[in-house]
């Protein structure tokens, strides 16, 4: 399995727009940051979580509450995984009990994560009410479930992934979105 | 990370990345503990065998709550209640356990060796939780994660170990651990109480607790075991007490910042003070807290599948 292209598809004028989108989509559909709660998933989902918080401030001057989720304990794969996945940091350092809880990640992909996610969410309280916002919905979905917010869809081919880059990230310096295109055995 | 080791034997050869892997693990379970609901469900279909042929109390049930807090089968097995004492070998026991489907073993026997014979006769991951007096690695991982939450860092540390070294499975397990951490480690006991040999370890040996005391971040007290004085090893325990013990005079000589610790379980006023053991320089509650982050880390660490 290499990479036969990497072609970049977001710029990082693109990933801010996309997320600024998104973060006013959640205000609209929540009437507003009161209740609020985000929550990043690990890696990636953690920055776009505190940016989407950051914007929140910008527009409605207040902070919202900011969680980050670790979800490998809640892996369905960890029996038939070669690689034993490493154990993340997870904090919630609120209530989420009646909050709207917004899960965030960077890429939707099967699902399996946000199904993982769930579980996870569900030990640390009953939110109010659960969405899924995601800057790359890049379709193949194994389980029923359905974004509420979405930067932007992409419709890829197995062979092909998405990576996205966050500058935050010591290895990826920078904002982008890349779309990968892999010869070979293709599994990941 | 996957760990290198595929058995947790003891810390002597375990290299510095395993148990940086091990510990960094283990803060993150740690955070379970203070949710509201402390169960995941990372090991459902693991099935975990505690195979007790020692007394023990913080171990075992350290042990079996850090296996249901990962959502295991658990089984528990203790030597009284069970055909040992019909005379059934270990090697037969283990055996016929393993042909019930058990997918890992957490063992304690006051046989040294015994996870690695269990290691050679099934094909189980083995965790050792004390073999004679050869180690008891969790306790020392447990140990590092304490002193290393407590003072941020590895370096720099220096660590008093005080008491019956001869006899003690933790020593052994800590100083190999804290070793290949960087930390530096010393013991302090009477001369009844220390190996012959000491050569093979890096470490200081002092007789005089006073003079020292205060060079050390970490005083790590053992448990004398009254069976030492008809023994022959010390003269009595009230002498013991005068001259290894941590008493509140004692403690009035340590460095300000340093702390104790103990691997419990305590005789009060013979190696600790009454009111040492509960002074705020006392870490032996938190250990005991993550000493249940660690075993979750251990289990979950050595549950994946081996094949690369």
């Amino acid at each position: 399995m290499t990479i036969q292209s990497e072609i970049r598809i977001i710029d990082a004028v693109g990933i801010n727009r996309l997320l600024l989108k998104i973060t006013h989509e959640i205000l609209a559909r929540n009437n507003g940051p009161a209740n609020l709660s985000i929550i990043g998933l690990q890696t990636r989902g953690v920055y776009i979580a505190q940016r989407i918080a950051r914007f929140i401030g910008d527009i409605e001057g207040v902070s919202v509450p900011i969680g980050i989720l670790d979800i490998t304990m809640y892996r369905d794969d960890f029996r038939v995984a070669m690689k034993q996945p490493e154990v993340r940091i997870t904090s919630i350092p609120f209530d989420v009990d009646c909050t709207n809880a917004v899960l965030v990640d960077d890429v939707l992909y099967t699902g399996r994560t946000v199904r993982a996610a769930l579980d996870a969410i569900m030990d640390f309280g009953r939110p109010r009410l659960v969405q899924l916002a995601v800057l790359i919905d890049r379709g193949h979905r194994e389980l029923p479930l359905c974004p509420d917010f979405v930067g932007e869809t992409i419709k890829t081919q197995f062979n092909q992934e998405i990576r996205v880059r966050m500058k935050e990230i010591a290895e990826d310096g920078i904002d982008e979105v890349t779309l990968v295109t892999l010869t070979g055995g293709g599994d990941d | 990370m996957p760990l290198e080791i595929t058995h947790l034997f003891g810390l002597k050869g375990v290299s510095r990345e395993d148990i940086d892997t091990i510990l960094d693990t283990a803060v993150s379970f740690r955070e379970v503990l203070d949710r509201p609901i402390r169960i995941v469900p990372t090991l459902k279909g693991v099935a975990v065998l505690n195979l007790f042929y020692e007394d023990s109390t913080r171990t075992r049930i350290s042990f079996e709550l850090a296996e249901r807090r990962l959502s295991a089968e658990v089984v528990s097995f203790s030597k009284s209640s069970s055909s040992v004492s019909k005379g059934e070998s270990l090697r037969d026991t283990v055996r016929n356990i393993e042909a019930m489907k058990i997918d890992l073993i957490v063992v304690r026997h006051r046989s040294p060796g015994t996870p690695r014979f269990l290691a050679a006769h099934t094909g189980c991951r083995i965790i050792n939780a004390g073999d004679g007096e050869h180690e008891h690695p969790t306790q020392a991982l447990l140990d590092m994660m304490t002193m290393r939450r407590h003072f941020g860092t590895f370096e720099g540390l220096r660590v008093l170990i005080v008491g019956d070294i001869l006899h003690s499975r933790v020593a052994r397990s800590e100083i190999w651990g804290l070793t290949t951490m960087g930390v530096r480690v010393d013991v302090c006991g009477p001369s009844t109480l220390m190996p012959l040999d000491m050569r093979g370890f890096d470490v200081t040996v002092h007789h005089d607790f006073d003079r020292v005391i205060a060079e050390y971040d970490v005083i790590y007290m053992l448990r004398i075991q009254k069976e030492r004085q008809p023994a022959g090893l010390i003269p009595s325990a009230r002498e013991y007490t005068a001259m290894y013990g941590l008493t509140k005079d004692r403690v009035k000589r340590m460095s300000p910042e340093a702390v104790i610790m103990h691997p419990g379980p305590i005789n009060r006023g013979i190696e600790l003070d009454y009111e040492v053991a509960d002074s705020d320089r006392s870490l032996i509650l938190e250990q005991v807290t993550n000493g249940e982050a660690v075993r979750m880390a251990v289990l979950y660490l050595l549950s994946g599948r081996s094949e690369q």
